[in-house]
């Protein structure tokens, strides 16, 4: 399956890692419901370290679409609140 | 719903959108190719942005830490003269630029960041804007409008995820920027102000010299004028050495017979 971080591209993960990427993706998930940004942002990093551990970069003039999409690197806890909430930040 | 999933399906009803404005499929390729060339001119305009900010802030960082040595050089030249106010006032000022320095070394890192990250999108995009022009002509020449729907929705939505990704790094950095911009309006005026301008408008401050004094931290003066004063006056005689030499250490020798200036009137006109 095909993985973007916004802001820095599209990753091909296998589908066995899924598993393990859920696991890091909830805890992210659980601190923007317990609203600690610093504690978010060491789980962000991790879930972001682990894609591009196990992903390989998509070449550039691929035009396949992402299964799954995480925010940019340095998003604040806002940010991704705000990219959750539909009108948010994705530009439409 | 996990995080992943949910930002993914916001950005696919986003593209859906985009594509339930088709009518002709074919046509709208080309309506589609007009804008990612759009998109891959504003992203480097977006470049050439931050590009433009970061060099601002570079050369205020240049006019701050030219004007720390001058206060530098001020403090010494007061200190000699036994005018330790004077050396303090300008040390004190000296510190509050510091921390403008630092501020302004977090911003450039921040601007150098920025830039990079432009720069490589618009690297992704411009390769995508091919691709896609490619696979549109292809699509023309090949289908029939109702088989070409299905070609155009695969190459589509891959190209949008992409555009929206990219717009949202434009607007991230544009934010950015003018977050930095503001800022760097205060600290013209900072620089306009110059060094110590003369001696007797030190004892009433301005305003700028009391928001510095309240920057400064009070220990890195202390400390400085304690390296300073280690330096202008002679070294302490080691005791255990033997010290033939009667020679008086105690006395300073007058530093040159020139009044001393503490800033040259055309300064202020150069950095204006």
């Amino acid at each position: 399956m095909i993985v973007r971080i916004l802001g820095e591209g599209q990753f091909e993960v296998a589908d066995a890692e899924l598993d393990r990427l859920n696991v890091l993706d909830e805890a992210v998930e659980a601190e923007i419901d317990a609203g600690n940004e610093e504690a978010f942002r060491a789980r962000l990093t991790e879930l972001l370290d682990g894609v591009r551990e196990v992903g390989a970069p998509l070449a550039d003039e691929s035009l396949e679409d992402s299964d799954l999409i995480l925010p940019p690197a340095d998003a604040t806890l806002e940010e991704v609140r705000e990219m959750l909430a539909d009108d948010g930040l994705i530009p439409g | 719903m996990s995080m992943m999933k949910r930002i993914s399906m916001i950005f696919r009803a986003k593209a859906n959108k985009a594509l339930d404005r088709a009518e002709d499929p074919r046509e709208t390729l080309d309506y589609s190719y007009q804008r990612q060339v759009e998109m891959l001119a504003k992203v480097r305009r977006g470049v050439a942005d931050v590009a433009t900010s970061r060099k601002r802030v570079e050369l205020q960082m240049n006019q701050l830490q030219s004007q720390s040595a001058k206060l530098t050089e001020q403090a010494q030249k007061a200190l000699s003269m036994g005018r330790e106010d004077l050396a303090r006032e300008a040390l004190t000022r000296k510190s509050g630029l510091q921390t403008q320095v630092n501020d302004l070394t977090a911003q450039h890192a921040q601007l150098q960041g920025e830039e990079e990250k432009l720069t490589l999108a618009s690297q992704r995009l411009q390769a995508k804007v091919e691709a896609f022009r490619t696979r549109k002509e292809t699509i023309k020449a090949t289908y029939t409008a109702a088989e070409a729907q299905t070609r155009i929705n695969e190459a589509f939505s891959g190209i949008s995820e992409e555009m929206g990704d990219v717009g949202m790094a434009i607007q991230r950095a544009e934010d950015k920027t003018q977050q930095m911009q503001a800022r760097a309006g205060a600290i013209d005026e900072l620089i306009a102000t110059g060094a110590l301008d003369d001696a007797s408008s030190l004892s009433q401050g301005d305003d700028i010299t009391r928001e510095l004094e309240q920057m400064s931290s009070q220990s890195d003066v202390e400390a400085e004028l304690a390296a300073l004063k280690g330096a202008t006056t002679p070294p302490a005689i080691d005791s255990s050495a033997p010290a033939p030499a009667a020679e008086p250490a105690a006395v300073e020798a007058p530093v040159a017979d020139e009044p001393v200036t503490p800033v040259a009137q055309g300064e202020k006109e150069e950095q204006s």
